[in-house]
């Protein structure tokens, strides 16, 4: 079996003492999979996001992307991953085209234009290349973001809540979008969001977190049958409130304590 | 460093003037107001008969400088903004960008400004009141190089204060060259400044700049103001970029990247 995309051991990272926001996170993203965090605001599942991408720095633990460690090695990390979010906007003053110009300039994409034209037209967003980025609707511009994510075909895609904000039908077309181009090129993909459906429809694999902890990990259907739960939401509002010490792994034994892997996870 | 990535970062900065005529014309304003109101002072003052040396030369020539500082820091400053404001930093930073390109882009972007404002000042200036900047001799162009590093210096150090204060120090991108003005020397001669200050503009590499500018307009060469001058500013910069690589670290290490790339 292929090397694992990602490996992620003992994460922890502080913004305050002692306040963890990332707890002693271990997980492994493997070649071609597409792996969910899911959890409540607050959960940890952007700082984790972040802590891939080099954009902070981790308290403690280990990072290791395509064989390298991260950040120590973040240019050729880099180079081979891509990153859309609902809160990270291209620059709205410039057009798509122009956007989608520097973004493959700075990836090194051999030739840009072509590589534009053909994304583009895959993404069904050609009507708005000449359009300024700032006009845009929530729709198109996801859209436009997960085509500058595409650029320099990324052997692993880092999406942080792409669809929040976007009604369910143009929600419903990037998600089958996403899964269309996840499963076509093969791409590894970590997925973070608080919508199920999202999880449901993108995702092979699910890590559920709450306050920086794994809580739970396996397949959704999996996930629901070990909670005895009939949907995703149900669950999600379930553990979100529960605030007590009750659950199996959420106790104050620590970081070290395991969470509730599910048969036939890693 | 990669220079096709900081090419790309050059278009991205450049890109924003194609499509705002109200930023073509911020570029071009204020520049010309400053030397219609300090050529036409001047203009004044020698009607009233308290002729400067070399007339207009001076102030004419020491708009002309510090428009060179403060277009190259802005350079650098309102770079950084502009990925501030279009909440564009969680993108850049998760591309495969050095730090040091990122600087190195915006220092372009600097001598671009500069070059073009200088340019156009250089013509309006010799149409306004026959102030030929050439006068200066070839004390000109390392001068120039001076003022530009000091806006450099100026910019890379805004830069970093801004990544640590994020939005709430915008203030500070346009008070910072402000804030050497009274101590550089730029409208009047260090001697003009009381003693115990003097050491203070001494200590400005911008000061021997226009120190050297006036002398050089009278005819001479200062070699000592031009040594100082660099010397300084390789310094300053070294402590620019100390601080902008420290404040960058700190950043990451608290999540400032990301939050002001997102609010």
């Amino acid at each position: 079996m292929s090397e694992p995309v990602v490996v992620v051991q003992k994460l922890r990272k502080e913004f305050s003492r002692n306040r963890p926001v990332v707890n002693g996170l271990s997980f492994v993203l493997n070649r071609g999979e597409a792996l969910g965090l899911l959890g409540p605001n607050g959960a940890g599942k952007t700082t984790v996001v972040h802590l891939l991408l080099g954009l902070t720095t981790p308290t403690s633990g280990r990072i290791v992307i395509f064989g390298l460690p991260m950040p120590q090695k973040r240019i050729r990390v880099l180079q081979r991953v891509n990153f859309a979010s609902a809160y990270a906007l291209l620059p709205s003053n410039l057009t798509v085209r122009q956007n989608l110009m520097v973004f493959a300039r700075l990836y090194g994409v051999a030739r840009p234009r072509e590589k534009i034209a053909g994304l583009v037209a895959e993404l069904e967003i050609v009507h708005l290349v000449d359009q300024v980025a700032g006009r845009l609707s929530a729709g198109e511009a996801a859209r436009v973001s997960l085509c500058k994510a595409l650029l320099n075909d990324p052997e692993l895609l880092l999406l942080d809540e792409p669809t929040a904000g976007l009604d369910p039908d143009i929600a419903d077309k990037v998600r089958r979008l996403l899964r269309r181009l996840q499963v076509e090129r093969g791409i590894a993909v970590l997925y973070t969001s608080h919508n199920m459906r999202d999880i449901e429809a993108v995702c092979d694999r699910v890590l559920f977190l709450r306050r920086g902890r794994l809580l739970a990990e396996g397949s959704p259907v999996e996930i629901l049958r070990s909670f005895r739960c009939d949907d995703l939401e149900t669950l999600f509002i379930q553990l979100s409130r529960e605030e007590s010490e009750s659950l199996p792994v959420e106790s104050e034994a620590g970081p070290e304590e395991p969470s509730r892997r599910l048969p036939g996870t890693r | 460093m990669n220079l096709w990535r900081i090419w790309a970062l050059v278009l991205r900065y450049t890109y924003v003037y194609r499509r705002s005529a109200i930023r073509i014309l911020e570029v071009f304003f204020w520049p010309a107001i400053d030397l219609l109101v300090w050529g036409f002072l001047t203009l004044y003052l020698q009607q009233r008969g308290r002729e400067l040396p070399s007339g207009v030369a001076f102030l004419v020539g020491a708009v002309i400088f510090w428009d060179v500082i403060y277009r190259s820091q802005q350079g650098i400053t309102l770079s950084f903004l502009e990925d501030i404001w279009s909440r564009n930093l969680l993108n850049l930073f998760s591309a495969p960008v050095r730090v040091t390109e990122f600087v190195g882009a915006t220092c372009v972007v600097g001598i671009l400004k500069t070059l073009v404002v200088g340019l156009y000042l250089t013509v309006l200036a010799f149409f306004l009141y026959r102030f030929n900047l050439l006068a200066v001799g070839p004390a000109l162009f390392p001068l120039f190089v001076n003022l530009l590093l000091t806006g450099w210096a100026l910019g890379i150090a805004t830069t970093a204060l801004l990544l640590r204060w994020g939005q709430a120090a915008e203030g500070i991108a346009w008070a910072v060259p402000f804030a050497i003005q009274p101590f550089s020397a730029v409208f009047y001669p260090v001697s003009v400044l009381p003693s115990w200050l003097q050491p203070v503009a001494w200590s400005i590499p911008a000061t021997h700049v226009f120190e050297g500018m006036r002398l050089a307009l009278r005819g001479g060469f200062a070699w000592d103001h031009l040594v100082y001058a660099t010397l300084l500013n390789l310094v300053y910069l070294a402590l620019a970029g100390i601080l902008f690589a420290l404040l960058f670290a700190s950043a990451r290490e608290k999540g400032l990247l990301v939050k002001i790339g997102t609010q």
